[in-house]
């Protein structure tokens, strides 16, 4: 696979890549067959999850897709209708929240606004009846780590965004738990820090080797942060994948369409051999060639999908135009700087999103509105999908 | 400086204003120094009532009946709100929460006399069947005393905590306490304030209360207003005057501290922020 074919904002997985403590195949979280019910409505749904030591696991979803009941599940504030929760090979699903080898990090960062800074970090450690000496030594060193030293005597409300941020995280993680659970913890902070804050955790959570679990709604956070990625939908979780798997083969068009963006044409298998097949799409001019065999048989439905980022354009016909081609008008050029996003509207009448890197500079680029090009695709850049 | 048009019409209907409001209590305060003994009659200035006022055994031991009670009304009021408004937030949608929810605020509307006759029958009637309370006292004007003010308590105190972020709690037990102790450590020190302001409400609500401390007092329980206003009845003695005069001046030192202190607190919060941000400038 071509890295430098991503859009830029997915190049930043190269972040997971350089991890130092490669994740240990150990589970230390396995949710087996847990169901919640909140009256007649099903938040999670039969869901079955393993998640390894080491490991930075997120929970992907748009609102109300049970991400969040599933987390409270594993910090205790819920408990499942049905299923088991087992945490470090104990069973959890009974497990008051005070006594879970667990910690969380609030989306609304829950600081006790009565208390400083170090009394925050310290609050857990009292609970365990630490002695006095070893709790001021573990603030400090907690403070140190997330650059706040300076700032342990202030309240909450004396302190900015971005620090109460760190301030819940130090809190969180000052009882060194096993697995440390985080509700959207950038979900308060401008874009910038964001950014720079994503970095941090990663690095920290490289350091600390301590399992993290991320819930949240943004398929870019997700991608730039976790070693693996649940997609969930309607209390279900449709697939458990890298990052990397979760973009280039998604099992079905919500994922595709969920993470990441894709262009999918419904169409019927025409031809299934062993080493290709052929799919007709009544949207498109020619039919789709691919260079393996696809799930199915002749005649049965299918998708086929591309990336926005993996079709090439051009005003010239391309060398084979009896197969993987179309013929379009460009409707709308989107500029990002880095690169473009066309939106041609096809022959058939659909719209296809097409990705190019700006890669020279040039006065006027060279394809513009309202010309009549063609797009085209590689065999093996097709992502065939049967739901 | 911006020159606001204040017309003499909005100056003169804001002067009938506070002088509707004020000056009935400065009259009193200035005839409180009166030497005369006819309250409406200037008499050259003197602090003698003050110096009677502290001698009448009458009116200082209804004084102490009054602090106490409100004292002990107060405090129970506020124990019991706070469990009202805790029950309200917290349990969420239980059964009969709407009755229970309708009962608590109803003394907020019910007429004092009704409240003050039907807790006098409840009393005669347990006193017949129970023997307690036996006969009409100090207990049983805090009795009718709590059953009203706890109502405030309640509204003030619910009201803070639907205000309380949830997860508060939820963080407390996250990190190791239990459901009690995260109550005790984190909650009631945040809705602290609330419980302060229910206490002095209940508090000032029960040194006031006429009616329903007539129907709940006995012959040995006279309370602070049941004696102004039998004496004013009799005659007003420029004592009352002296009375009233140090009660207007407790209340002013209690409002003018209060706000002292909160715009202390304010200002104090402004700054530290100002501070942090400008820390916060500086390291980026």
């Amino acid at each position: 696979m071509s890295e430098s074919s991503l859009p830029a904002a997915h190049q930043q997985r190269s972040l997971q890549q350089k991890r130092i403590v490669p994740p240990n195949p150990e589970p230390v979280i396995v949710i087996d067959g847990v169901t919640k019910r909140f009256g007649d409505f099903t938040a999670v749904d039969d869901v079955s999850l393993t998640i390894d030591r080491g490991e930075l696991f997120s929970l992907l979803g748009g609102s109300g897709c049970g991400k969040t009941t599933l987390l409270r599940m594993l910090a205790g504030f819920e408990t499942p209708t049905k299923g088991r929760i087992l945490i470090d090979g104990q069973d959890m699903t009974d497990v008051p929240p005070y006594a879970r080898p667990v910690n969380m990090m609030f989306q609304s960062y829950a600081l006790f606004p009565h208390m400083t800074v170090e009394q925050n970090i310290a609050f857990g450690l009292k609970q365990d009846g630490m002695a006095r000496d070893a709790i001021r030594a573990r603030v400090a060193e907690m403070l140190d780590m997330v650059e706040l030293s300076a700032l342990g005597p202030r309240k909450p409300h004396q302190l900015s965004g971005g620090q109460r941020q760190r301030v819940a995280l130090a809190r969180a993680l000052a009882k060194r738990p096993k697995v440390l659970l985080l509700d959207e913890p950038l979900g308060a902070l401008d874009k910038k820090l964001r950014e720079r804050t994503q970095l941090e955790l990663v690095n920290l959570q490289c350091q600390l080797g301590i399992t993290f679990v991320v819930v949240t709604h943004d398929q870019e956070e997700a991608m730039t942060m976790s070693d693996r990625v649940a997609i969930m939908n309607q209390g279900r979780i449709l697939q458990v994948d890298s990052p990397h798997a979760m973009y280039e083969f998604p099992g079905t068009r919500f994922v595709a369409e969920f993470f990441g963006s894709i262009n999918a044409f419904e169409g019927t298998i025409a031809e299934d051999g062993l080493t290709h097949a052929v799919i007709s799409c009544p949207d498109l001019d020619a039919p789709v060639y691919v260079n393996h065999s696809v799930p199915g048989y002749e005649g049965s439905t299918v998708w086929a999908a591309l990336r926005p980022e993996k079709i090439t354009l051009s005003k010239q016909p391309p060398a084979d135009p009896a197969r993987n081609v179309a013929r379009g008008v460009v409707e709308d050029i989107v500029y990002l700087g880095g690169d473009s996003t066309y939106l041609v509207r096809l022959e058939s009448g659909r719209r296809i999103r097409v990705a190019l890197q700006n890669l020279t500079r040039a006065a006027e680029p060279e394809v513009t509105w309202d010309d009549a090009v063609w797009v085209s695709w590689r065999p093996e850049n097709v992502v065939v999908l049967t739901s | 400086m911006k020159s606001v048009s204040r017309s003499p019409f909005l100056i003169t209907m804001l002067a009938f204003g506070f002088a509707f409001l004020y000056l009935p209590i400065l009259l009193l305060i200035l005839y409180s120094f009166n030497e005369s003994r006819l309250v409406t009659v200037w008499g050259g200035f003197s602090v003698k009532w003050y110096a009677e006022l502290f001698q009448d055994a009458q009116i200082l031991g209804a004084a102490k009946i009054s602090l106490t009670v409100a004292a002990i009304t107060a405090t129970l009021a506020t124990a019991l709100g706070t469990l009202a408004g805790l029950v309200l937030v917290r349990f969420g949608r239980f059964r009969g929460r709407t009755l229970f929810s309708g009962m608590i605020t109803a003394p907020l509307v019910m007429p004092e006399v009704v409240t003050g006759l039907s807790i006098l029958l409840l009393f005669v009637a347990l006193e017949q069947l129970i023997g307690w309370p036996a006969g009409r006292g100090v207990t049983t004007i805090t009795i009718a005393h709590v059953t009203f003010t706890m109502a405030y308590v309640a509204i003030i105190v619910q009201s803070r905590l639907t205000q309380l972020d949830g997860s508060m709690e939820e963080a407390a037990m996250d990190l190791g306490a239990r459901p009690a102790k995260a109550f005790l450590l984190v909650t009631l020190p945040i809705i602290a304030p609330a419980l302060v302001s229910g206490w002095l409400l209940a508090f000032t609500l029960s040194l006031d209360d006429l009616v329903i401390a007539s129907f709940a007092a006995g012959p040995d329980s006279t309370t602070l207003p049941m004696v102004v206003f039998s004496s004013v009845r009799l005659g007003v003695s420029p004592k009352i005057n002296a009375l009233a005069t140090l009660l207007v001046l407790g209340a002013t030192i209690i409002i003018i501290g209060a706000a002292w202190f909160m715009h202390r607190q304010d200002r104090d919060r402004d700054r530290a922020v100002a501070r942090a941000m400008a820390e916060q400038k500086d390291r980026e």
